[in-house]
This record gives C-alpha cells, sequence and structure tokens, in this order.
C-alpha cells in the first residue's frame, strides 16, 4: 500500500526523529511510503490565531500537494483535526482525507501489535484535538498495550488540557504556566519514566516543563515508541 | 427609606474593565484563596453534572434536540417573538422593545416612577446586570434589592459577580458574615444556616413591602405568552407573586416556539448547570389573572447587540446559549482565574465569545484568546455551540480590526511567506532560520520550558540523503 507522509512542519524541523520512527512502522508493515517534499505546512498555527487568509493560501497549498495521495498519514492529531474539520468548517475547503498515525494502524491497517519493544513504564497524555476532535478514543491505547515490555499506567485527570493551545502558550503564558503545572505533576504521580502521545506539540510542552524542572522523565511521540524494537 | 446599597463608583474590580485578558489573569493567578475556592467548587459541580447527566440514555439526543430548536428558532427570530407579542397582549400583559440597555433601563424606571415606588426587589437576572439596572435605577434613587442569596452577597459587598450560576465563588463563609456583619445583617455565625437565617430575615423584609418586581427570563413561550422561570432558592417565586407589578427584562434569544420545547430544555438545563435532575422551584406565568399574583406585568424585549450576533454566521450559534455555565465549570482557564479576568458580566468560554459578539471587537480583542481551544466547552454545552470554532472565528475578527500591524502580525505573515515556497521553507531550515519565525512566534516559551531548538538536520534534508 502506498501512503504519502504528512510530516508537518513542526516535526520536519524540530523533531525529525518522529518522522524516520512513523516511516519505520509502516514500512515494517509493508507500506511503501513517499514524502511529497512540496509539503510545509498545513496553516494550522495561522488558522487558530487569527490569521485565516494566510491558512486559506496555506491550505490551497496544501491541498494541491497531496492532491495525488489516497492515503495520507500524519503523526500529528492536531494538523489532522485542522485539515479535516478546521478546513470545512473555517475555510470553505475540502482538504484531502487524512488520517492520524494511530486512527490508519488500528483503522486501515487492522493492526494493534506493530512488533514493537519497549521496557519502561510509560504514562499516556490524550491530546484535546485528538480526544475531542478526531476521537481517537483508545486506539493509541489499544497499540500500546501490544507493546513487549511496556509497564503502562494511567494517567490522572488525563483529559485535562495541558495549556500549550499553539499561541496560547505565548499570548497566555501565565495560564498555560499554571496549567502545565498540574499536568506534570499528574505525569509525575504515575512514576513512568516516559511520557507519550500523538502530538510532538503537547509532548514539547509538558517534555520543556519536566526539563526545565529535571523531573528524570522524557517526552516520547507514540511513533518512537512503536518504532522501537 | 435605609440604605441604598447600589454602588455608583467604580470600583478596584470594575466588571467592565480594560485590563487584556492576559494581564487580568496574571493577577488573578496569584490570589490563592480565589484559586482554591475556585478549583473547589467547579470540580465539586463537574462531579454532580457528570453523574446526572450520565444517568440518562438519551441525553446526546436531547442535546441535539435543545441545539436543533434554538437553531431553527434564531432563523425566524422575528416571527416568533411578534407571536410572542400578540400572546402575552391577550394574556393581559405588555410588552415593550428595547433597542439597548439605556431604552430598557429607561423604561423601568418609568415603570416604578409610575408606580410611585423608590424599591423594587430583583430576581437574579444576567440580562439587567448586562445593562447595568441596578446603577441606572439609583441613579434615578431607586433601590433595586437583589434577593438571590450570592448576588445579594455581591451587592451588599459592593463587589462584582464572577461566575454565571454562583456570583459569589469567589468569597469564602467568613468573607461572607464579615460582609454581612457590615451591612447589618446579623449573622450569629458563617454556618450556612446562619447565614441564611439572616438573608432571610433581610429579604422577607423586602420581599413583603415592595410593590414592584423585576426579573429576568430564562424562555418566554411565542405560543401563549408564557414566561418561565427557573431557580434554586424560592427568592424568585417570591419576587414573582408578592408585587403588584412584574417587570421582566428578556433577551430576545430566549423565546422559545412551543409550550412542548420545554421538555427537552427543562431537562438539560437543571443537569447542566446545577448538576441536578430537576431545580426547586420552576415557575411559569401568563400575562395577568385577576386576584393572583401581579395586576400589571410588562416584558422588555432586549436587543443589545444580540441583532448584531445574529448577523454573524458562524457567531450566532452563541445565541444559543441558555446560560448554564457548564462550560464555565469544565474550562481549565476558568478554573484558574475566575470570572474578573474576563471583564465582562459573561466570563468563561461563553462570556469569550459572545462578548465582543454583542458588543463589538473593541475592548474585547483579547477575549477570543483567553482559550487553549481544548473543546471541554464544546463537550458539555446542552445546545452545542461549537466554542471552540467561533473562538478562532473571532481571533480572524480580531487581527482584521487592528488599525495597525502589530508586531505578531509582522511574524505571522512572514513565517506565512516562508511556509508558502518549498524553497524558502528549506532555506530558512538550513539557515537554521526558521527557529527565528519560530521563535519570534514562541518567544516566550523559554520562560517555564527549555529552549526550542531547530534540529541538526531537517527530516527532508535526511529523507533526501537516504531514502530517495
Amino acid at each position: 500500500m502506498r501512503v504519502a507522509l504528512f510530516l508537518t512542519c513542526f516535526n520536519d524541523t524540530l523533531f525529525p526523529e518522529v518522522g524516520k520512527a512513523v516511516v519505520t512502522v509502516l514500512e515494517r508493515l509493508g507500506c511503501e511510503v513517499d514524502f511529497p517534499l512540496e509539503q510545509t505546512c498545513c496553516g494550522q498555527m495561522h488558522l487558530n490565531t487569527g490569521y485565516g487568509s494566510e491558512a486559506a493560501k496555506l491550505a490551497t497549498r496544501f491541498t494541491g500537494v497531496f492532491a495525488p495521495y489516497d492515503m495520507i498519514v500524519t503523526p500529528s492529531g492536531s494538523c489532522a483535526g485542522t485539515v479535516r474539520e478546521g478546513y470545512p468548517t473555517l475555510l470553505g475547503l475540502q482538504g484531502p482525507p487524512v488520517h492520524e498515525f494511530t486512527e490508519f494502524l488500528v483503522d486501515v491497517l487492522g493492526v494493534t501489535d506493530v512488533g514493537a519493544n519497549f521496557p519502561h513504564r510509560v504514562t499516556y497524555h490524550p491530546t484535546c484535538h485528538s480526544l475531542r476532535a478526531l476521537k481517537v478514543g483508545d486506539r493509541p491505547y489499544r497499540l500500546l498495550r501490544e507493546v513487549r515490555g511496556i509497564d503502562l499506567v494511567e494517567l490522572p485527570a488525563a483529559a485535562e488540557c495541558c495549556g500549550f493551545g499553539g499561541t496560547f502558550s505565548v499570548k497566555n503564558p501565565d495560564v498555560s504556566t499554571a496549567m502545565l503545572g498540574d499536568k506534570i505533576r499528574h505525569v509525575l504521580d504515575t512514576g513512568a519514566e516516559v511520557l507519550t502521545a500523538v502530538d510532538t506539540s503537547c509532548l514539547m510542552h509538558i517534555g520543556g516543563g519536566l526539563g526545565h524542572q529535571r523531573a528524570g522523565v522524557r517526552a516520547v511521540h507514540i511513533a518512537e515508541i512503536l518504532a522501537a524494537r | 427609606m435605609t440604605d441604598h446599597p447600589t454602588r455608583t463608583t467604580a470600583l478596584p474590580w470594575p466588571r467592565r474593565h480594560s485590563t487584556p485578558f492576559p494581564q487580568a489573569a496574571k493577577i488573578k493567578l496569584a490570589d490563592t484563596q480565589l484559586r482554591r475556592n475556585l478549583r473547589k467548587a467547579t470540580t465539586t459541580i463537574r462531579a454532580k453534572r457528570a453523574a446526572v447527566v450520565g444517568e440518562l440514555p438519551d441525553w446526546e439526543e436531547l442535546r441535539e434536540a435543545a441545539r436543533a430548536t434554538k437553531a431553527a428558532t434564531l432563523r425566524e427570530l422575528d416571527v416568533h417573538l411578534l407571536r410572542l407579542e400578540e400572546s402575552v397582549t391577550a394574556a393581559g400583559g405588555k410588552v415593550h422593545w428595547a433597542r439597548d440597555g439605556a431604552e430598557a433601563n429607561a423604561m423601568v424606571a418609568a415603570i416604578a416612577r409610575g408606580h410611585g415606588v423608590d424599591e423594587v426587589v430583583k430576581i437574579k437576572s444576567l440580562t439587567t446586570d448586562e445593562i447595568d439596572l441596578n446603577v441606572a435605577l439609583a441613579e434615578q434613587g431607586i433601590t433595586a434589592w437583589e434577593t438571590d442569596l450570592a448576588e445579594l452577597i455581591v451587592q451588599l459587598g459592593h463587589d462584582e459577580s464572577s461566575h454565571i450560576l454562583v456570583p459569589a465563588i469567589h468569597k469564602n463563609r467568613s468573607e461572607i458574615q464579615q460582609i454581612f456583619t457590615d451591612s447589618g445583617l446579623d449573622p450569629a455565625s458563617d454556618s450556612p444556616a446562619d447565614l441564611a437565617g439572616a438573608a432571610r430575615r433581610y429579604l422577607r423584609e423586602r420581599f413583603l413591602r415592595a410593590k414592584v418586581g423585576v426579573s429576568g427570563a430564562n424562555f418566554a413561550i411565542a405560543d401563549t405568552g408564557s414566561v418561565v422561570v427557573v431557580e434554586s432558592e424560592g427568592n424568585g417565586r417570591m419576587c414573582l407573586t408578592l408585587p403588584e407589578v412584574l417587570v421582566t427584562v428578556m433577551g430576545i434569544e430566549k423565546v422559545l416556539p412551543t409550550w412542548q420545547d420545554l421538555e427537552v430544555f427543562l431537562q438539560v438545563l437543571p443537569r447542566s448547570s446545577t448538576g441536578e435532575r430537576m431545580n426547586p422551584y420552576t415557575s411559569i406565568w401568563t400575562g395577568v389573572a385577576a386576584g393572583d399574583g401581579p395586576q400589571e406585568f410588562h416584558l422588555i424585549l432586549l436587543d443589545n447587540g444580540r441583532t448584531r450576533a445574529l448577523a454573524d454566521e458562524i457567531g450566532r450559534q452563541a445565541l444559543q446559549c441558555i446560560r448554564c455555565s457548564a462550560c464555565l465549570n469544565v474550562c481549565p482557564v476558568y478554573e484558574r482565574v475566575g470570572g474578573h479576568a474576563y471583564g465582562s458580566v459573561y466570563p468563561g468560554p461563553i462570556g469569550a465569545i459572545i462578548t465582543p459578539l454583542l458588543q463589538g471587537m473593541h475592548g474585547s480583542e483579547s477575549l477570543p484568546y483567553a482559550s487553549s481551544l481544548c473543546g471541554a466547552c464544546y463537550e458539555v454545552c446542552p445546545v452545542k455551540i461549537d466554542i471552540p470554532t467561533v473562538l478562532v472565528h473571532l481571533r480572524d475578527e480580531s487581527v482584521q480590526s487592528h488599525t495597525r500591524p502589530t508586531v505578531n502580525d509582522v511574524a505571522f505573515r512572514s513565517l506565512a511567506w516562508i511556509f508558502g515556497d518549498r524553497r524558502r521553507y528549506e532555506k530558512a531550515q538550513q539557515l537554521g532560520k526558521l527557529g527565528t519565525p519560530f521563535g519570534s512566534v514562541f518567544r516566550p516559551w523559554s520562560a517555564s520550558r527549555g529552549p526550542l531548538a531547530v534540529a541538526p538536520q531537517s527530516f527532508r534534508a535526511w529523507w533526501q540523503e537516504n531514502h530517495r
């Protein structure tokens, strides 16, 4: 099966290892992965911050870049949500069909055991977009449970927002920090060594806070756990 | 006549302040008593709501029915309002149309003066708070006694409400005892029973004395001309039955077409607001009935920006709001800053959208950004207002209202320009410069998190080297 990888500007620029992990997992499961080099950004940041006309241009460009593909996968719940919901609702634009990574594995490839090995205590944070907009539900959990050696612990108050919210973290840094503090507290209460999620944006925020506190917990995208052998 | 409790001068925290939300929030975040009160109250109400909603097998169908009824009614608002006027008039009431708060306040004052009174008793009404009715009446020498316990606390404390449903959520029991004592009430202690007893004695005097009552309305039925007030304490029942004259100020969006429509709303409202299956007092009256209750009934239909909101295709869904406050109680932002930070009579998620929709973006520019777009509000809204979508829509309006480009405008537009072309984007990455526009957009980042670093090799560089 031929799959186009929509990596996101964030991952391409800041977290390339997430892209490498997605490619590893997809190829392990027999997919042929293509990475259309013309891709840049889906426009989420601009759309959500009030730059609708700039977002519309980026959205049109994005739609053109991915037009040749039937199967498009992204390791970002928020970007998938932007293309699937934001484009039609706010821009009146029908974007290409995009699958979030865990949705793709479970729904399209029909697998939950991807042959991963990750012997660490892990807790999972359900990001707001994936939880409420995409409704990925327990797909990430079903994938994580099959990982050999994993010690999966539930995160208390998991559905509470981590406080990132894209530019919210800079327009309202104090409230964002207050929300982050509670999220970090819940992560530390699990005793987990690793925090995971389907969005690097939230992971960057919570992981940044954990690092700043020298908490000894690292934030790892779910793709990297699933790629681990 | 005893003291006039209503202030006519500015407070340290006037409800409508011009401090942008981020700065107001920072101040409120440091109020440790407020933080504690809010966390306790919102956590408690969230659990209650979840329990009573969870026990209904058809909750989602009820929500959809509520949304659909409201949306359809708003599309033909003029038709329903005219029918309402006909029905109320036929039942012996009088209908007045107020373009704005000033007109509505003048109408209430004229009715009170016409009856030669210098005081009225009030049921809690956000709509009258919206138009500052109490202040307008005080300026005419008419005292408006708040009879809802929390509104009474706020009034006696010369304060402002901080929550749609529980206005005094920012006060604890001993603060309330102090406020009562300072106002001449005589609570023996700060126990709830003693505080309530003191309030009851104070209020009874006023209920029995007042000739004119003022209320808001939760709903009004176009078919029959019936007006509905839903409440917990019974003060509403007192104000609606004892006075000779009743004046109701109602936002035009509150009209419902038929009596049957109440079936849905009377289920979703109490469960969403106080987390109860049924609220203690539901009062419904139709015009006047000889010898029973008020002999004169006035319904003031208030626009005050509602038609402005109605004209906004994405924003108009905010008018579906039934003022339950479920969104406030689940909002992680509201939980940490409380209502005063929003600078509006309507705080929280609904306040962030309805305030700029009713009064325009000027003075409300920071409100659409007072959200991380987590969507918890949309999840609990009984009339399914897609608050995150309306917030994003209003952010666009906020940016468009800039008379000069801001630093952020420049940063975002340059970032969009970079993203508009593959070669520009790759060049920015290679020069480590994508960090710069990312960085200027994310400038306050490093204060509580580590620095944002561009990866030594981008994914696409790796891909082109290793995979192609």
